[in-house]
């Protein structure tokens, strides 16, 4: 139990500095919203190294950190709306036990875009913000495969039981 | 754990791309046609309506304050200035074919090109 706690921590600590990481780099593909998503690396490792309800609780925790680190309300807003939603595909996904890791990510990038775009049609109050869908698709659909790639490599070499 | 990618998994790519490719192709047929006003909304209400053939800057104040400037020129509109601290606004393209739009989160600002009720009526029928 005590190691859990640390490990937790450690976790915890690992997505952060992710996030923090992805702040500095000036990504910019040209469409607002497009972000590598280096942070959810973390939670589909645990996902598959740990266990969902652990992931789901580091996710929730390093969205709100983040949020008041790096970023304003309005994103630990729209950062909650696609965490949230894409955390539960890709645990659905996860659990019908027939798809690969990098569906799974995939699965998970795509909704984390549906979800922040839910969410800001709901909050700027405007339908031309579903024009945007296409290309976040697609740029779920990239960033998720990379990021299902190296989850399914590093979750592969570790063990469940060194973090019960 | 599944070790490698297998047929469900390529299905699932196939299946998502061909959902990409089928929405990118609606809008990009809903935004072909070049558009005659920028009709800017603050808050969900209409803020004002401005003709793409006119060149001009557009001060958009909430509560007194300007938090963006809208300019048009050529029949483009762009966001040139935000109070916003990330302005992805103004990193947007200037945008002038029908439906496309320009959207500041923070500010709830949302500029749409729209066209005469012809174009209006054009892209319902598609």
């Amino acid at each position: 139990m005590k190691n859990k706690v640390a490990y937790m921590g450690v976790f915890l600590a690992l997505a952060l500095i992710l996030s923090y990481v992805e702040s500095l780099i000036p990504f910019y593909f040209g469409i607002p919203g497009v972000k590598l998503g280096l942070a959810n690396l973390i939670v589909v490792i645990m996902l598959y190294a740990v266990g969902a309800k652990e992931a789901f609780a580091i996710s929730m925790l390093r969205i709100l950190l983040s949020g008041f680190l790096f970023g304003n309300l309005f994103s630990i807003l729209y950062s909650f709306a696609g965490g949230i939603l894409s955390f539960l595909v890709m645990w659905l996904v996860k659990r019908t036990g027939k798809f690969h890791v990098m569906s799974v990510s995939i699965c998970g990038g795509i909704t984390h875009n549906i979800g922040q775009i839910l969410i800001a049609s709901v909050i700027v109050e405007t339908y031309s913000i579903f024009y945007y869908i296409p290309v976040l698709l697609i740029a779920g659909l990239i960033t998720g495969m990379l990021i299902g790639v190296i989850a399914g490599e590093v979750s592969g070499r570790l063990r469940p039981e060194w973090f019960h | 754990m599944k070790r490698r990618p297998g047929k469900r998994d390529l299905l699932l790519i196939i299946g998502l791309l061909l959902v990409c490719a089928v929405s990118a192709a609606a809008v990009y047929f809903l935004q072909s046609k070049n558009g005659a006003y920028a009709v800017v909304t603050v808050d969900g209400s209409e803020y004002g309506r401005y003709d793409l053939s006119k060149e001009q800057t557009i001060a958009i104040r909430k509560d007194g304050i300007v938090t963006n400037t809208l300019q048009i020129i050529d029949g483009h509109a762009d966001m040139t200035d935000a109070n916003c601290p990330d302005k992805l606004c103004v990193h947007q393209k200037a945008i002038s074919k029908s439906a496309e739009s320009i959207i500041c989160l923070p500010n709830k600002v949302v500029v749409t090109i729209e066209g005469g009720v012809e174009g209006n009526f054009d892209s319902m029928a598609r």
